[in-house]
């Protein structure tokens, strides 16, 4: 490392400066960890009293409040007849998020491509605002949208019309019931988490492909083949990332998701229409039922569920950044 | 020659469903502008900034102050924290601390909303028995500014010609003063962005506020704790499952005048941006 010149002096104001933005550094550093610890702590009688039955279950009942008694398993009590089981909303979770990206990332990928080679120099910068800006959009707006308009057509036209002519695809037939589910919360978070992957993927296309995109040219490829067997390969480390960036934050969306996904509890979706839940949602929508339990189980284990939550979408970003880290700057801070 | 044509219809292919990607896309945005324009404009008149909600409907004058007030004191609160640690960073910090500095300010802008909001409720709202409160929430706003603050602020120190410091030590400055009177000036259009897209995140954020700041009918107080504040964002969500048309115009009337308020924040932010930084050193 080259010497910095303009650290040797450390006197007076300059150790207060170091001490005082050293204590912030510390405390933004902390933020995550001490969030973690605590709601482990706090989710503790949760975790030893549901046990493993926690990530298999299926029933998420807070018990009988106007019972008797209590249930109590390794030392912990709880309401008579009260079960937490949270695979209903694992799996949600990871349905909503997996088959999001499944149309997510060869949709943002074409939509990235087109905006760097097939957008008119004049019109890119617009072109590239609007995708900017649909990224702002509030997730409530996303959910009033989707509440309002899409559900009403998933009911009426998407999943008639998939009964009619697609029933013979597993998962698809079965009737479309109200339009809230599945389908809809799925639709809802590729339009959330397409805007974040076509900004970092255009990005680091165009910081990187330039030459390559000469190279194949001059090959004797064609345009397409350019792309996808010279420049794609050698951006794959920016897609991996912003793919892993957007799964992050399709597990964690609640608003959004919240308002579509017909909040399922202990039920699983048979086909695409069916109600749905996920872990953020289900954290809003149940508290208030959970407050009503005087053991003060239910409270816990929906800490449970946040901390179970957290260390899924804790994992996904460590691993993101850690792809992104090897890309340059411009694809790390997107 | 046949293979090579072979390829071009493919590649044409390929590219026409690429370019109608990315007309679906804009087209789909462009619907749900028109979707809460057209319901929510309409529906957007003078009375609702001066009366409050109340029963079915009434009015948005408590949130809006509520938002206002919630992301003002979010700001204040990551403002210090957010630019005092970027500082650090770029200052200070060894090249390997600086490398986990922001790797785990990367991580932390992926911790979901509403992992920040429960944690928050059972700590303050429950734990210290503040209540849903604007503290409560004012510091929900800041941890989930607080990446986007921090980055931005980075990014705006980190490129701080060198040659400018040594310009400035040579010239027998302090090293503070080096740090206040030539990082920070050039530093503070970058910074200042970076406020401006928190605030516009801020705006926009409903998960970490419904069990921190609670709601409420009431213009907020400045009291700290023990006093629930409204927001725009609680309205669209809430009073679009009321079953009264009158209920469904409030919810439209806050998303507009939300999306309004985001994007204009945003306009400028990126203005700032335009004027200041060149692409390869944009933060979003």
């Amino acid at each position: 490392m080259i010497a910095k010149p303009w650290r040797i002096q450390r006197v007076g104001a300059q150790a207060v400066l170091r001490t005082v933005t050293i204590t912030m550094a510390a405390v933004s550093f902390a933020v995550i960890f001490l969030m973690l610890a605590f709601l482990v702590i706090y989710a503790y009688p949760a975790i030893r009293f549901n046990g493993l039955g926690f990530l298999t279950g299926t029933i998420w009942n807070i018990g009988n409040q106007y019972g008797s008694g209590s249930v109590s398993h390794n030392g912990y009590a709880a309401m008579p007849g009260a079960q937490f089981g949270a695979l209903v909303f694992i799996y949600g979770t990871l349905m909503t998020s997996g088959l999001t990206m499944v149309f997510a990332v060869p949709f943002a990928i074409l939509v990235a491509l087109a905006l760097v080679y097939r957008v008119h120099p004049a019109l890119k910068p617009l072109a590239n605002a609007l995708v900017e800006l649909m990224s702002g959009i509030p997730s409530v707006v996303y959910g009033l949208w989707g509440m309002i308009v899409l559900v009403p057509w998933i009911s009426n036209s998407v999943g008639p019309f998939a009964e009619a002519h697609l029933g013979f695809i597993p998962f698809v037939g079965g009737g479309a019931g109200s339009g809230d589910g599945l389908l809809a919360a799925t639709f809802i978070l590729v339009l959330m988490v397409t805007p974040i992957m076509v900004a970092t993927i255009r990005d680091v296309i165009q910081s990187q492909s330039e030459t390559i995109f000469e190279a194949s040219m001059a090959l004797g490829s064609t345009t397409w083949q350019a792309v996808t067997r010279g420049v794609l390969p050698s951006v794959r480390a920016g897609i991996l990332g912003s793919l892993l960036i957007a799964f992050g934050r399709a597990l964690g969306e609640t608003m959004a998701v919240l308002m579509v996904c017909g909040g399922a509890i202990n039920i699983f979706p048979h086909n695409l229409f069916q109600p749905v839940n996920t872990i953020a949602a289900v954290i809003v929508s149940q508290l208030e039922s959970a407050l009503t339990d005087s053991s003060g189980m239910a409270q816990r284990s929906l800490a449970e569920l946040a901390v179970v939550l957290f260390v899924i979408t804790l994992s996904v970003n460590v691993v993101a950044r850690t792809v992104l880290r090897g890309t340059d700057r411009d694809g790390n801070r997107a | 020659m046949r293979s090579r044509r072979v390829a071009g219809a493919i590649g044409a292919l390929w590219w026409g469903l690429s370019v109608a990607c990315l007309v679906a896309a804009i087209a789909l945005l462009l619907s749900i502008f028109a979707f809460v324009a057209l319901r929510g404009l309409p529906a957007l008149r003078p009375q609702l900034f001066f009366t409050v909600t109340h029963g079915i409907a009434g009015g948005l004058a408590n949130a809006i102050a509520g938002t206002f007030l919630l992301v003002a004191s979010g700001l204040l609160l990551v403002i210090v924290v957010g630019i005092g640690s970027a500082l650090w960073t770029v200052e200070y910090a060894s090249p390997r601390a600086q490398r986990l500095m922001r790797f785990t300010i990367d991580v932390l802008s992926g911790v979901p909303s509403i992992v920040v909001g429960y944690f928050l409720y059972v700590a303050l709202v429950e734990g210290l028995g503040w209540g849903f409160s604007l503290l409560a929430g004012a510091l929900a706003l800041a941890i989930f500014m607080l990446p986007y603050v921090s980055r931005a602020a980075d990014l705006a120190l980190s490129t701080v010609p060198r040659e400018m410091r040594e310009g400035a030590v040579a010239l027998g400055a302090r090293p503070a003063t080096v740090v206040f009177t030539i990082a920070f000036p050039w530093a503070l259009p970058g910074i200042l962005t970076g406020l401006l897209i928190a605030t516009g995140i801020g705006l926009g954020e409903t998960a970490p506020l419904i069990y921190t700041a609670g709601w409420s009918n009431y213009m907020p107080t400045l009291a700290l704790t023990h006093e629930p504040v409204g927001y725009l964002t609680y309205v669209v969500w809430t009073y679009i499952s009321q079953p009264f048309a009158k209920s469904h115009a409030l919810a439209y009337a806050a998303a507009a005048l939300l999306m309004i308020l985001v994007f204009g924040t945003n306009l400028v932010a990126r203005g700032f941006v335009e004027y200041r930084f060149p692409r390869s050193q944009r933060i979003h």
